[in-house]
């Protein structure tokens, strides 16, 4: 038992004396609780206004617009090769990524394809940034319930990710790296055999993610059976990635659909849960990096020789049409609608963002919660600003 | 058996040049729509092994999207707005001390076609069959009004939210169509073509700046400023 002070046990007895006067006076009346814009289980700047009946939770209101940068619109009046820096910033933390669906919905209306060299380096980097960006919501999951040692651990070993994005790209947030036909660069000498040694290092740090938080009393006390979402509300909200596959829904577009990429090439399984609880949408995200390990580790013995750059014209005019592209990113469905009218730059981009759906459902997912559950939730749906507000 | 499975019943598919089974699927899911719906569809287009759209009259925005659910298309990706206008301010990227050229203004509608400036669009995807559709709707000019999909995917919510703050576009039977991002009395609709992306028109865009000295050849002979303009022709 946690030993109190005197003015502690005093201050303790004064509040739960106040609480009942409280709840004898106040008995119906219900109170607003404003979370945000600047708190620590938003990821950036989103407030949710809840109204509470004492403990319970009646009606909530995620407030999204804090940092919308209108990159729709500024991406018609950027040229193709230019919107890559734009997309780029939108899930700040897997960057590379979000670059992916964009160049490849370019490529589909120009009737190209990478070389196979390019699309295996493309898919390595973009399972790297999976790796960098979940390991921190892994790290972060234990700070929302107030465990500090994992996010320590998470840092130091997205740190090693972010190195090898770094010494092959030149960016350590925004790599900027994917090109319309190819890539901007071959990979650095010994960057294969660093990056097994990298993998290793994660798989570890997953594992005693497993052990530290998974394992724990008190995080499963505060996740199962909190925030369940079933398959049928998931899918009318638009939930993707992993908060869909933890609702037991077996869906992931790395295997669902054909793109130029190498995911088939490698042997990895798609994991989900039938729970659809915080536990089980953390869980499936703890999987997901171990298998991001995986198809890392077999890509990184195959690949090719050869060019990274197709014959891509100097000056790129994408032909008139219209394209949608998306791909399982870190956080779920990304996708970019393009449509191009046989200029330098697109006429229209639609960017569907997978937060800004999987953050719709808050309203629904809060309603009935009790207020410490709110954080849990949240944390679990998991969700980064700038992929909500765009 | 599920109608929708056999797909290599379709008449539409000439003997002699099978299709992908994926193109076979997406013909029967055009000729499932036909059936439950009636003659609402307008247009349809199929871009070979990739990918489908479907345009329907705008009186029939709501019922589609209610017989694609039951017909398997029960994940809801995302729904927005599309402004056919060519932009009446360009890029801001051309060369201000060029001829000005006259801007287009015709309005040419994308794959499927269409009547009216504004359209709407929504991607609606079969798990099970991993398939997804673009659905695509005209919205009258003189009434910029469609029905919403909220009683039918909860999750349009916000995407009919955000697509009336952007466009304009008015969404019947939405309980609440608040601005997301904007404040509450802004005026105007930033993603219309005619909304002038002020950033662009009070600053020429930097990549301008390439073909101005930089600061440091200020001092420079006349000839060697000529010299580097030469080597940058080349």
């Amino acid at each position: 038992m946690t030993v109190l002070s005197d003015r502690q046990q005093l201050s303790y007895i004064a509040s739960q004396a106040a609480d009942a006067r409280l709840n004898v006076e106040l008995e119906t009346e219900g109170m607003t609780l404003n979370i945000g814009p600047q708190h620590p289980a938003t990821h950036g700047t989103l407030r949710i206004i809840c109204r509470l009946d004492g403990e319970q939770v009646v009606w909530a209101e995620p407030s999204a617009g804090y940092m919308h940068r209108g990159y729709e619109k500024l991406t018609e009046v950027r040229t193709f090769p230019q919107v890559t820096t734009l997309v780029n910033r939108i899930d700040w933390l897997g960057s590379f990524a979000n670059e992916v669906p964009f160049i490849l919905a370019a490529e589909k209306l120009m009737e190209i394809e990478a070389p196979p060299r390019a699309q295996v380096i493309r898919t390595i980097l973009f399972e790297l940034s999976r790796i960098a960006n979940v390991s921190l919501f892994l790290g972060d999951l234990g700070v929302q319930m107030g465990a500090i040692t994992p996010v320590f651990l998470a840092f130091r070993d997205r740190e090693y990710v972010l190195n090898l994005i770094e010494s092959a790209t030149g960016g350590r947030f925004h790599p900027n790296f994917d090109r319309i036909g190819g890539l901007k660069d071959d990979l650095p000498a010994g960057w294969i055999d660093e990056t097994r040694q990298v993998m290793v290092k994660l798989r570890e740090f997953c594992d005693i993610i497993e052990d530290l938080l998974f394992g724990n009393e008190i995080f499963q006390s505060r996740m199962r059976g909190i925030g369940i979402i079933p398959a049928d509300v998931a899918k009318d909200y638009g939930l993707s990635g992993a908060n869909l596959r933890a609702s037991g829904v077996d869906f992931d577009l790395r295997r669902d659909q054909q793109l130029p990429m190498a995911w088939d090439k490698a042997d990895w399984k798609v994991w989900t849960h039938p729970d659809g609880d915080s536990f089980a949408r953390c869980w499936v995200r703890l999987q997901e990096t171990r298998e991001s390990c995986k198809i890392v580790e077999q890509l990184l013995d195959q690949v090719p020789a050869g060019p990274i750059m197709t014959k891509v014209p100097r000056i790129i005019k994408v032909p008139e049409g219209e394209a949608w592209v998306s791909t399982e990113n870190p956080l779920g469905e990304m996708g970019y609608y393009v449509v191009s009218k046989g200029d330098l730059g697109p006429f229209r981009v639609k960017i569907r963002s997978a937060s800004f759906n999987n953050i719709s459902i808050v309203p629904w997912a809060l309603k009935g919660v009790y207020v410490p559950d709110i954080i849990t939730i949240l944390a679990s749906l998991y969700f980064i600003l700038g992929d909500i507000d765009r | 058996m599920d109608p929708l499975s056999d797909g290599a019943t379709t008449d539409t598919v000439a003997e002699d040049t099978p299709a992908l089974p994926g193109d076979g699927l997406r013909d029967s899911i055009i000729d499932d729509l036909r059936r439950r719906l009636g003659d609402v569809i307008v247009d349809t287009h199929i871009s070979p092994n990739d990918d489908l759209w479907i345009r329907v009259q705008t009186d029939a925005w709501r019922a589609t999207a209610e017989a694609l659910k039951a017909a398997g298309f029960t994940f809801f990706s995302f729904i927005s707005g599309l402004d056919w206008l060519p932009s009446p301010y360009g890029k801001g990227e051309e060369d201000p001390t060029a001829e000005p050229v006259e801007p287009d203004t015709e309005i040419r509608q994308g794959v499927t076609g269409g009547d009216t400036r504004f359209q709407v669009f929504a991607r609606l995807v079969d798990l099970d069959r991993h398939v997804g559709v673009t659905i695509k709707a005209d919205v009258p000019d003189d009434h910029l009004v469609v029905d919403s999909w909220t009683t039918v995917f909860a999750g349009a919510n916000w995407h009919e939210r955000e697509c009336h703050e952007m466009f304009g576009i008015g969404f019947n039977g939405h309980p609440d169509l608040r601005n997301m991002y904007l404040p509450t009395d802004f005026e105007g609709h930033p993603l219309r073509k005619d909304f002038p992306l002020l950033a662009r028109m009070i600053k020429p865009w930097p990549g301008i700046v390439d073909v101005e000295p930089m600061p440091a050849q200020d001092d420079d002979t006349p000839d060697e400023a000529a010299a580097t303009e030469g080597e940058n022709a080349s």
